[in-house]
């Protein structure tokens, strides 16, 4: 089956690459975009029998930098 | 005076023969190069460096894939038996993904790459890796990288201040890195991580010698003078 892991920035750390993202939004006449915040989103293809406990280790072991990111797990139905 | 230290080449490194061959020129005895996918590293070390560079295209994030590789499971283990481990640029990042440090490195606050030299201030000098510096000292010595803004949460960093393990911080705005620091201590004091290069400043046709202190500092305490 299909899981998404989507990882972003916690709150309150900076991310230059989303301020970035804004300017370049704004200089392409885009109006009313307050902030952006640029994330990954890793797509795993896992056997059924993989456990939320064992995806749950991948994100924190890995996929994620528990310092400055946060992660969801969302399992796709295939 | 027997000095073993070695210096790990991830793929994507680039700084590793610089390192290895400041370490060899202050030492005066030649260093051990270890492979990424090496299980075991030498026996008996004084001395471990992790150069910079890019391991692993920087994929996922800087240090990450690194930080996981077979050799770095012995670098922990060497680290916890209290052998002195330098990180440099990409080596400090894999050290913080490698947990054997706190906080992250994240991209520069300016999203350009900075490669020019900085002054840095020397904030402990206590240490085995800036012994022969004097507290306050101002210093230059060149950076090179895109992902060199250090960021720990409030309480990390105060508890950092607190115990004397910022080695080094920026006496010019640089990266973004919070309070300005450049280069941090393990709790234990024998792991050093900073994003500016020492192993590009070590003689004088390098434009200086601020980074070769480091160098004299580490061996001279481990083997005397």
């Amino acid at each position: 089956m299909k899981v998404r892991v989507h990882v972003s920035l916690k709150n309150g750390v900076l991310d230059p690459q989303g301020r970035a993202i804004q300017h370049s939004l704004e200089g392409l006449g885009f109006a009313g975009v307050k902030d952006v915040r640029a994330g990954r989103l890793i797509e795993l293809e896992v056997d059924e029998t993989v456990t939320d406990e064992a995806l749950d280790e991948m994100c924190r072991k890995l996929l994620a930098n528990m310092v400055i990111e946060n992660y969801r797990v969302e399992r796709v139905s295939a | 005076m027997s000095f073993r230290a070695a210096v790990v080449t991830f793929p994507g490194s680039n700084c590793d023969r610089d390192m290895a061959t400041a370490l060899e020129k202050v030492s005066g005895e030649e260093v051990f190069r270890v492979w990424h996918g090496d299980a075991e590293l030498p026996a008996d070390l004084d001395f471990i460096a992790l150069p910079g560079g890019f391991s692993y295209g920087d994929y996922l994030r800087s240090g990450a894939m690194a930080a996981r590789s077979p050799i770095m499971r012995a670098v922990v283990e060497a680290a916890g038996r209290g052998v002195p481990v330098l990180g440099v640029c990409n080596g400090f990042q894999v050290l913080t993904e490698a947990g054997l440090l706190p906080g992250a490195l994240m991209r520069n606050a300016g999203i350009r790459f900075v490669c020019r030299e900085v002054a840095l201030t020397v904030e402990n000098n206590r240490s085995l890796f800036t012994s022969g510096y004097f507290k306050g000292q101002r210093i230059t010595i060149p950076v090179a990288h895109h992902d060199g803004n250090y960021f720990a949460d409030d309480a990390t960093l105060d508890r950092l201040e607190g115990e004397g393990r910022v080695a080094f911080r920026y006496a010019e705005e640089v990266n973004g890195s919070v309070r300005g620091i450049a280069g941090v201590l393990s709790e234990a004091g024998n792991v050093l991580g900073m994003m500016p290069h020492p192993e590009r400043m070590i003689e004088k046709a390098q434009g200086g010698t601020d980074g070769r202190v480091l160098f004299e500092s580490a061996i001279k305490g481990l083997v005397g003078a």
